[in-house]
């Protein structure tokens, strides 16, 4: 459960203030699948960062699972960024000298769990992306985009986290592995329970979601459930 | 994060880019394989000179006329300028306890002409039996000056092997023939073993008269230029030297001593000293080179979190620690500098038995000098690792992350 209340956040650079989030307050419930919205400049990345706990708010409280996130410092963020969220990039942002495998693998090391548990770990977050096991000793500069995405989906579950948070996932890709990957996400909340939030300005995008919440100038403009859902039949290639 | 992973992250950034980590590894395998060389020669000429000292003779006092100056630890004044000793003063040193042999000395330089036409100038020693004992030297054919030449006035020589060489030829025996020293006639009784230069007084070059001889014949005095004289045992050179003084000063009936007595402690501490700071002088120029190849690992550091940047992000949002980001990268430099040491103490040592054996200087490689060069390898390592590391850790996730 994530709860924003009044979250204010301002950047200063040299004298001049900007007031990026304007007292935000919204609420994901746990096993909910949300995209929030919003043009360039709306917002949204910083509120993705304080989510994701990357970013620390100048005002209001975040609380992840009952716990404020503001009064944390450094080494317990990471740790909670560690333990509770899982990051998917646009960029994909797997690292090019490691194998898949080792890649998926990234977050339990630093989580310090031992060799053995973390490869049964990868594994299986593998198998539940989708991702084919044939390519799983190939480093990632050898599979295509829509691939790319599902190791960086694996390595944001393999920690079971209580939070996916993908920014832009669908950005890099073309539409049909796109579509692919959109697909994943719903079957991992349709089947596992996750609770997902994507960030993106694509309506087409958002609508895959239960809910979106619309962010314009730092405040929320609008929060609705959506009616009409697009489900991606063929659930992932 | 584990120790293994650590090093599994070490091993797979190091070997992306192997020619920038091999050109890094080389600088400090240079800088470290100088310090090995050149502390290893400067060891090892150490030793050789050490050597060559305690060959002159061990338990070593000599007597020497004329004051030591303040501040020098060697006379500078020239043998024989002040001539205060005596037959008899060498006579009465033997009284003093602890004392072994006494050996009183004259020497000079002559020119040595032989029958053959041959002639060198060399120093001519006059010496009493006991010189043999005193100063570690054998014959090898023939005797050494006997008692009974010497209480006779003998005309007989011994030769060290370079004179007898220069005079006769190599390998010539140059037993019972005559030699003529400042137009006297003398006989060959002896000649001595090679026993290799010292620096300070070459037996090999030399040649050797009964003391009597010398003072009545050549050098038409009665005084000794140096009196040499060896203690029973090691720790008894302090009071001989002590009880010497005394003895002497008595007997010249002066208030300062007007002699002095050098042991060969005072010989090898000061040499030890000078060689000492030469191998220091030697390891400081090769130490420069270490320090350039430190910052030849800076250097690389630096462009390494630069271009990781993405990297470093990644594994911040990932849960990784600021202070296992700084880990991350000071591995990799003490890797650098480690793997850098090892082959660089390998190449030194290789270097050194190349100089050994082309070069004829004796080197030592010590176990000291090895813990050195290691220890100053892996303080490079993390004294030139730490700032890129900190720079590391310091990033912000979320800029690094946008870093293109």
């Amino acid at each position: 459960m994530m709860e924003c209340r009044d979250i204010v956040k301002t950047y200063v650079t040299g004298e001049i203030e900007t007031q990026v989030l304007k007292r935000v307050s919204f609420t994901i419930r746990d096993g909910e699948f949300v995209a929030i919205m919003g043009p360039s400049g709306s917002g949204k990345s910083t509120l993705m960062h304080i989510l994701g706990c990357l970013d620390v708010p100048t005002q209001g409280s975040y609380l992840l699972d009952g716990r404020d996130v503001a009064q944390l410092n450094d080494d317990e963020l990471a740790d909670i960024r560690n333990r509770k969220i899982g990051f998917v990039f646009q960029s994909f942002n797997l690292l090019p000298r490691a194998s898949v495998l080792r890649n998926v693998m990234l977050p339990l090391v630093y989580a310090g769990n031992d060799p053995g548990t973390r490869s049964g770990l990868a594994e299986s977050a593998l198998r539940a992306s989708a991702f084919p096991e044939q390519f799983w000793r190939h480093k990632p500069n050898q599979l295509s985009g829509g691939m790319m995405q599902r190791v960086a989906i694996a390595r944001a579950l393999v920690n079971n986290p209580s939070l996916v948070l993908a920014d832009e996932p669908t950005g890099n890709l073309d539409s049909v592995t796109g579509e692919a990957v959109l697909a994943t996400f719903q079957r991992l909340h349709s089947e596992q329970g996750r609770t997902i939030v994507l960030i993106t300005h694509e309506p087409y995008v958002a609508e895959h979601a239960g809910r979106i919440i619309h962010i314009r100038d730092g405040q929320i403009a609008d929060d609705h459930e959506v009616r009409q859902r697009r489900l991606v039949r063929n659930a992932g290639i | 994060m584990k120790l293994r992973d650590l090093l599994l992250e070490t091993n797979s950034a190091l070997t992306a880019n192997k020619a920038r980590s091999g050109l890094t590894i080389l600088g400090i395998v240079i800088g470290i394989a100088s310090v090995i060389a050149m502390v290893s020669i400067g060891a090892g000429t150490q030793s050789t000179i050490e050597s060559n000292i305690e060959g002159l003779g061990s338990n070593l006092l000599t007597v020497l006329p004329g004051v030591q100056q303040a501040g020098r630890a060697f006379v500078s004044a020239g043998r024989g300028s002040a001539q205060t000793l005596t037959n008899d003063d060498a006579e009465a040193l033997r009284s003093v306890s602890g004392v072994a042999a006494v050996s009183p000395e004259v020497s000079r330089r002559y020119q040595i002409s032989a029958t053959t036409g041959n002639n060198t100038n060399s120093n001519v020693m006059g010496a009493v039996p006991a010189y043999a004992a005193v100063h570690n030297v054998a014959v090898a054919m023939g005797t050494f000056i006997t008692e009974q030449s010497q209480r006779s006035l003998g005309r007989v020589a011994v030769l060290g092997p370079t004179v007898s060489e220069d005079l006769f030829g190599e390998g010539v025996d140059p037993l019972g023939k005559t030699i003529r020293i400042n137009r006297i006639n003398f006989k060959v009784i002896g000649m001595l073993q090679t026993k290799g230069g010292s620096g300070f007084s070459n037996p090999d070059d030399m040649v050797f008269v009964p003391l009597s001889s010398m003072q009545k014949l050549l050098a038409g005095s009665d005084y000794v230029s140096s009196i040499a004289m060896t203690s029973e045992q090691k720790d008894l050179m302090a009071s001989v030297q002590a009880e010497a003084s005394a003895l002497l000063t008595m007997r010249h009936r002066v208030a300062t001593p007007d002699f002095s007595i050098i042991s060969q402690a005072d010989i090898l501490g000061t040499l030890s000293q000078v060689m000492t700071a030469f191998t220091v002088f030697l390891a400081s120029i090769a130490g420069i080179s270490l320090v350039v190849g430190g910052i030849g690992i800076m250097n690389m550091m630096l462009t390494a979190v630069t271009e990781r940047t993405r990297e470093i992000g990644l594994r911040m949002a990932l849960g990784a620690k600021r202070r296992e980001v700084a880990a991350q990268f000071l591995a990799e430099s003490i890797a650098l500098t480690f793997i850098g040491g090892a082959v660089g103490i390998g190449l030194g040592w290789v270097i050194a038995r190349l100089v050994s054996r082309l070069g004829s200087i004796a080197t030592r490689v010590s176990p000291e000098s090895v813990a050195l060069a290691f220890g100053v390898a892996a303080a490079i390592g993390i004294v030139f690792g730490y700032y890129p590391a900190r720079r590391a850790a310091k990033l912000n996730p979320i800029e690094a992350l946008r870093h293109e």
